[in-house]
């Protein structure tokens, strides 16, 4: 079937299976491989995107369901060879390691802070525990935001 | 008076500067192996085994060729040379012929013009199956009325350690048992990698591994096909964690793209992911410790059973492993061990971080814990009262030759500050309860626990295997000045060993220009992305490529000088002449300067009948302390805190040290409270993230690290490798502090809410140990056992100009095992 979605800010048009997920048509019909597939069944957050505006895992989403929608992966957080200051965080705070998750987690820490750009540590807790990281440990993950909210403009340390 | 300021060269070793490959991973352009894409390329997939014991009467495969869209389907006649590979001992069906030996074998492979196709294809092949008896319990195995899974029988290696005398009476015994889970390394992508057929009738493969030239040494022979025309490039590695040691697609993508003369990648899915990789042994361990009042320890004894499931993957040395590091940190000087890797119709398991140091670590523990209680004396003191040293003995006889900074890493963890208490009952943020954010508590019934625990790892390859790392450094200029190139087929996985070999050039060769030549099978094997060994060797490889490329240079500068003597050094883009400079190292550069280099560490010696030799090269500690809280009528966890103090030798990048501690300890969290990987009959019933349960970012505490930097005599600056000793001692270190909270005895890991809320009685073994086998298993440990496929690419090879001239001996030129 065809569907067509509007990704981080242009429409494109794709031909996918009906059970296809939009992780696959952006993976696999688009060429967006930035959203990752490393569960395919929502655990893991790797595929996160949003979809008119709502952080959701890419693999749970029919890519039918995103026909006629707005798409926003992780390539829409910036243009060339800019840091978005999230992205920035997590390559000073040492929180990239194997990268696989990095994606995913780059999308959920902007999503939080455009929603609470001062969140306290409970509260990144629980934004974030729909992310898997097999690498880190997740504290430098933690200090990664809390150097974005800094940058951002909130009052976190 | 003037002040002259040193040039300095920025980005070296001991800086905690970016990751080389850390903007491309944040932005989502760093490409996986599961990311790679090729113009006319086709979707492979695997049919596997349901059964784990069966033998294959017929396999029809026309319903899947009939399929529009399919390309090709290949069983095991189809597979042109050995029919067999692994990584120890080549006893692995590329695909199985006669019958299969555990549920998740592959049976055929095929290739399709589209995932969803592909997925059709697979269902549509039908094998014709005569269930057998299968052995799926380690302890059965090793019965002679069990089935056999191979010919030979099911013992897969037994190690047997004296040492002392191990009847030497003691004032007081504790005795216990325990157990550990299947445990799977769950690396966040998934299996993948891209063949590409090539002109010359060879391949080229783009995969995710730990090693590109041992799996060369395996695929080349399948193929039929000799080395050279089998080209291996390293993909993105999306974690590994001892997961990619062993081959999974990469034989299947070869064989299709072949057959096909298409490009064909393989990506498998996270369920077929658990069954296409190998796991953490489950062990069986039997622990009895002796000591004097005083509390110095008399003898071990110690009786080990794991699990290598259906093929030997490296369960030899994981069994090595174990063994050798049964008693702990601790000076014993009597001591019996009997380690036993047996073959059952599982799956088989092999490498994860820790690899036997952990399962043993966690009953150690135990027991220092069990001593300390019976000798009413404290647990910490109790360890820092046997704490191993330098030229302490081991059981196996070997001396403790480099830095053992065991009693200052043991302090160092104590004197970490403890975390606040818990608030009152009602008065906390929900969140900061057992239960966390599923909202269950207030708090009501909440006890606290500390924990301790000790434990230690080799570094690198053991037992007599000639480990070896080979690097090439280029220096050259260009218009924006001196640049170096290094050129190493080590394994970038996530630890960050890119960006230390960088680092490493730089301090060398006084230049912040530094590319990182993407790895290949081009260049001399670096040796495995395992054993925490990297850094040593692979570090090592560069640093003396690098002092060879700096030494003609000097040659070099000294024939354009007026005063050719003097100390020459580079530093911040100069040379320098007895500290003054002479010129812009790019001046030197009209031609680029080249070398390549082979490091090897100290010869180690394997284990003879009695278990006695000098097994390791070198050691590394940690100890690490825990503070749970336990909610008792839940049985629900919340670890509080992590204190924890690594021997890391000297930190070359220390943000990095701190995050393999952060991220050892997060695995070591796993396997102590919810990583269970569960078999029933040989069938894994848990293959997805939503039922294989890993660390969220929600059930993580604060790690505070110490790093105790004692060099390692040696080793290139005095480095050692930091990946795995944090995981070996979390589990032991968390479920010491739950059995404080819950006075519970808790010898089996996973730890289930169950076990806490007293609803489970601790296991008890089903019968007393199994006898020592006779015999050491299929074949006796070789003169290069441990991996010994890899050395015969490395000894292959032609002698490098100039190797062996530095005086090191642990820089030998290449062959022999030195023993």
């Amino acid at each position: 079937m065809r569907v067509r979605v509007r990704v981080n800010g242009a429409w494109r048009t794709a031909e996918v299976w009906p059970g296809a997920s939009l992780l696959a048509l952006l993976r696999d019909a688009l060429g967006l491989c930035g959203s990752k597939n490393a569960c395919e069944q929502g655990e893991c957050g790797s595929c996160s995107v949003w979809l008119d505006g709502e952080l959701v895992c890419a693999c749970l989403v029919l890519a039918a369901q995103a026909d006629g929608r707005e798409v926003r992966t992780v390539e829409g957080l910036t243009t060339g060879e800019d840091l978005h200051p999230v992205q920035r965080a997590f390559v000073e705070a040492g929180a990239v390691q194997c990268g696989f998750c990095t994606p995913g987690f780059v999308v959920a820490v902007v999503d939080l802070l455009s929603r609470d750009p001062d969140p306290d540590e409970p509260r990144i807790r629980e934004a974030l525990s729909g992310n898997l990281c097999r690498c880190t440990g997740y504290q430098k993950i933690l200090d990664a935001v809390r150097l974005a909210a800094s940058k951002l403009g909130g009052s976190s340390p | 008076m003037s002040v002259r300021t040193l040039p300095v060269t920025r980005g070296g070793i001991g800086e905690s500067v970016p990751r080389v490959d850390a903007v491309p991973k944040a932005k989502g352009t760093f490409l996986f192996a599961s990311d790679l894409w090729a113009e006319d390329m086709l979707w492979g997939f695997t049919v596997r085994s349901p059964h784990p014991h069966a033998r294959i009467r017929s396999i029809d495969v026309s319903g899947a060729l009939a399929h529009p869209g399919v390309r090709a389907v290949l069983l095991a006649g189809d597979v042109p040379g050995r029919k067999t590979y692994g990584l120890e001992f080549a006893d692995q069906p590329v695909l199985a012929w006669d019958r299969v030996r555990y549920a998740g074998e592959p049976v055929a492979i095929g290739a399709a013009e589209d995932p969803e196709t592909a997925r059709r294809a697979g269902e549509r092949i039908v094998v014709d199956y005569e269930v057998l008896p299968a052995v799926t319990d380690m302890a059965q195995a090793l019965r002679a009325d069990a089935p056999r899974v191979h010919d030979f029988g099911n013992v897969l290696r037994h190690v047997h350690i004296v040492h002392g005398d191990p009847d030497a009476p003691a004032d007081v015994w504790v005795e216990g048992y325990y157990e550990t889970a299947v445990q799977d390394q769950a690396p966040l992508g998934p299996e993948a990698g891209l063949a590409i057929p090539a002109p010359d009738g060879g391949v080229d493969l783009y995969v995710a591994t730990q090693w590109l030239h041992v799996d060369r040494q395996q695929i080349a022979p399948c193929l039929g096909l000799p080395a050279h025309k089998v080209r291996l490039h390293l993909a993105g590695v999306g974690g590994a964690f001892g997961a990619r040691e062993d081959l999974s697609m990469q034989i299947h993508a070869s064989l299709l793209a072949l057959r096909t003369g298409r490009p064909v990648k393989i990506a498998y899915g996270r369920e077929e992911s658990f069954l296409g990789h190998v796991h953490r042994h489950p062990a069986r361990i039997w622990m009895r410790h002796g000591a004097r009042r005083d509390g110095t320890l008399v003898c071990v004894r110690a009786r080990i059973l794991v699990d290598g499931g259906a093929y030997a993957s490296s369960s030899a040395a994981v069994i090595g492993n174990a063994s050798t590091f049964a008693c702990g940190p601790y000076e014993v000087p009597n001591a019996l061990v009997d380690g036993t890797a047996v073959y059952t119709h599982n799956p088989p398991c092999g490498a994860m971080r820790g690899f036997g140091a952990v399962q043993v670590c966690f009953a150690h523990e135990a027991q220092m814990d069990r001593l300390a209680r019976a000798l009413g004396r404290d647990p910490v003191e109790l360890r820092l009262r046997n704490a191993l040293r330098t030229s302490s003995v081991l059981p196996t006889g070997q001396v403790v030759r480099g830095s053992a900074p065991v009693a200052a890493v043991i302090r160092r963890c104590a004197a970490l500050p403890l975390p606040p208490e818990a608030p009152p009952a009602g008065r906390g943020d929900p969140r900061a309860y057992p239960g966390g954010c599923g909202n269950v508590s207030r708090g009501e019934r909440l006890r606290r626990g500390v924990g301790f625990a000790v434990g230690y790892k080799n570094i690198a390859y053991s037992e007599g295997f000639d480990d070896a790392s080979a690097a090439r450094v280029r220096l050259r200029a260009d218009a924006a000045g001196p640049i170096a190139e290094v050129r190493s087929a080590a394994a970038e996985v996530g630890q960050g060993i890119h960006t230390i070999l960088a680092q490493i050039a730089r301090t060398e060769l006084g230049v912040e220009r530094v590319a990182i030549l993407p790895p290949d099978t081009g260049v001399g094997s670096a040796g495995s992305t395992s054993a925490s060994r990297q850094t040593m060797m692979s570090g090592g490889a560069v640093q003396a490529a690098c002092a060879a490329v700096r030494e003609a240079l000097f040659a070099r500068v000294r024939r354009s000088l007026a005063r050719p003597r003097g100390e020459l050094r580079l530093a911040g883009g100069l040379v320098l002449l007895d500290g003054e400079p002479v010129g812009p190292i790019a001046a030197f550069l009209d031609e680029p300067v080249e070398a390549e280099r082979v490091y090897h560490h100290r010869p180690t010696r394997p284990l003879d009948a009695r278990g006695q030799g000098e097994p390791h090269a070198a050691f590394a500690f940690a100890a690490e302390r825990a503070v749970v809280e336990v909610d008792e009528e839940l049985g629900l966890v919340r670890v509080v805190q992590i204190a924890a103090a690594q021997d890391v030798g000297r930190a070359l990048h220390p943000q990095s040290v701190q995050g393999q501690i952060e991220g050892g300890t997060a695995q070591g969290l796993g396997l102590a409270l919810m990583e269970e990987l569960q078999l029933r009959d040989g069938r894994i019933r848990n293959a997805s993230f939503t039922d294989y349960l890993i660390p969220t970012i929600a059930d993580m505490p604060p790690v505070v690290s110490a790093l105790v930097e004692e060099p390692e005599p040696g080793a290139p600056y005095g480095a050692k490798g930091v990946g795995e000793p944090a995981t070996i001692v979390a589990t032991a270190a968390i479920v010491a502090a739950l059995r404080d909270a819950t006075g519970r005895e808790l010898n089996r890991v996973p730890v289930r809410p169950d076990d806490l809320a007293g609803l489970a009685p601790p296991v008890a073994p089903v019968a007393p140990p199994p006898p020592p086998p006779q015999g050491s298993g299929p074949e006796p440990v070789p003169w290069a056992h441990g991996l010994a496929t890899g050395q015969h690419e490395l000894l292959q090879e032609p002698a490098h100009e100039g190797a062996g001239e530095d005086p090191r001996p642990w820089e030998r030129t290449r062959g022999g095992t030195g023993s």
